[in-house]
């Protein structure tokens, strides 16, 4: 890609510390947005219907845009001539910092909409604060993807709802998705020192001030769903610190293998 | 209108220029109608900076875009172009020029139209889409998700038949 982003801030003003950090953060939003854009993508020609199939390739497409505007970003912040296909292609699973949720199975039609649906009102509260960021070129990308990321929070609750409040069968399995994926939603606000030092500086909101309104968010379209909201489950974490279920070794063999393959191969 | 220095002569030419690059995924909407062509600098020593803005993130034309800004003012003499891609402040379906919305509609694209109230609304109510078709109103959605990110997936209820409708973006 020989497309150039302006609006540039001055990376080279910050200080290699505060450099670092913001590289780490970028990376990890990167890597989750990939990683369930990947996800997405698997469900190509496979959707139940074709309208639903068309859905989730669009929302793959937009959760690639913005990882592409993030990886190029990081490479800028690394300074060390890596590019942004070297960043998605060439790093090693425990590089990679995006929670455990997004690299779960797709499952069933059910299982893939309620991953997106805990993700999509993550991301859609994360986005609308990050928009404001002192940051210039995360609140870029940023009120880019969260105009996006509206459209995406609107399908998957629609789809929760209508799972949900269905038939029995639509219904069974959207609790059993709920039974396997709740324990790792709460990773998505767990913050890493990274981001409680980004929080600290101003450069990124307090999650903490953000699962309240995802919360809020959940209960409402699961109430409308006559869904129950899980209590007391213990969260998994371990995927934003590089520590991965095996899952996202075989979405990388399959993402990667071209390039591992035939290193430097080009289209 | 009398223009007064050659710098802006040569700019508003360019501008006139790309008027002829057109959406590779809508061509019946050149870049302009699009909103997607930002600004155009010449520059001291006869550099040409282009901007464009993507309309969706994942938006795949942007390359092919920015290819066929460079060829075409290649073809007049513009032999030093470059192209940035600009994200803020991020694309809105406001920048569809009301020629473009016109040329949409004649295309089979129901353009957007304004909500109301908030779109961040979750769960407001999908705006009234006329069918380009025989421009009736009774029309109803079947996706959120088109045939490109641009676009959501409508029916018509008088004609039956099923359209494009380019979403509205704010």
């Amino acid at each position: 890609m020989d497309l150039q982003h302006t609006q540039s801030p001055a990376v080279q003003d910050y200080t290699p510390e505060l450099r670092a950090l913001l590289l780490d953060y970028t990376l990890q939003l990167a890597d989750t947005s990939l990683i369930l854009g990947h996800r997405l993508s698997e469900w190509c020609g496979h959707g139940p219907i074709l309208e639903q199939d068309l859905a989730m390739a669009n929302i793959a497409l937009d959760l690639i845009g913005e990882t592409r505007s993030l990886y190029q970003y990081a490479a800028e912040l690394e300074g060390k001539g890596r590019s942004e296909d070297d960043l998605a292609y060439l790093r090693e699973a425990v590089e990679y910092k995006n929670p455990l949720l997004v690299e779960q199975p797709n499952g069933d039609f059910a299982h893939t909409i309620l991953r997106q649906f805990l993700f999509d009102g993550f991301h859609f509260f994360l986005l609308k604060d990050l928009q404001n960021s002192p940051d210039q070129r995360l609140a870029a990308i940023a009120a880019k993807a969260f105009k996006e990321a509206s459209y995406h929070l609107k399908w998957s609750s629609e789809w929760v709802i209508r799972l949900g409040d269905g038939t029995e069968e639509s219904k069974r399995r959207l609790q059993k998705a709920i039974a396997n994926l709740w324990m790792f939603s709460g990773e998505l606000f767990m913050m890493t020192d990274t981001e409680q030092q980004l929080a600290q500086a101003g450069i990124i909101p307090d999650y903490a001030t953000l699962l309240p309104q995802w919360e809020a968010h959940v209960a409402k379209v699961f109430a409308e769903a006559t869904l129950e909201v899980p209590q007391n489950v213990f969260m998994q974490k371990g995927g934003k610190t590089g520590r991965h279920s095996e899952h996202l070794g075989y979405i990388l063999t399959e993402l990667q293998y071209l390039q591992r393959a035939y290193p430097g191969l080009e289209w | 209108m009398q223009l007064t220095t050659p710098k802006l002569t040569t700019e508003e030419k360019i501008w006139k220029l790309l008027e002829e690059v057109s959406d590779p995924e809508i061509p019946v909407l050149s870049i302009l109608d699009l909103g997607v062509l930002r600004q155009v600098q010449v520059q001291e020593d006869g550099r040409v900076q282009v901007t464009i803005t993507p309309t969706y993130s994942g938006c795949p034309a942007m390359n092919t875009i920015a290819a066929d800004v460079k060829l075409k003012l290649l073809s007049k003499g513009f032999n030093n172009v470059a192209v940035d891609l600009q994200l803020s402040p991020a694309w809105t379906t406001d920048w569809l020029t009301p020629e473009g919305k016109r040329k949409l509609e004649e295309y089979g694209i129901a353009p957007p139209v304004e909500p109301n109230g908030d779109i961040h609304a979750l769960f407001g109510r999908d705006p009234v889409v006329r069918c380009p078709r025989c421009h009736s109103e009774n029309t109803k959605l079947i996706s959120q998700f088109g045939s490109t990110s641009c676009k959501a997936h409508y029916q018509c209820e008088a004609c039956l038949e099923p359209f494009d409708y380019f979403k509205c973006l704010k």
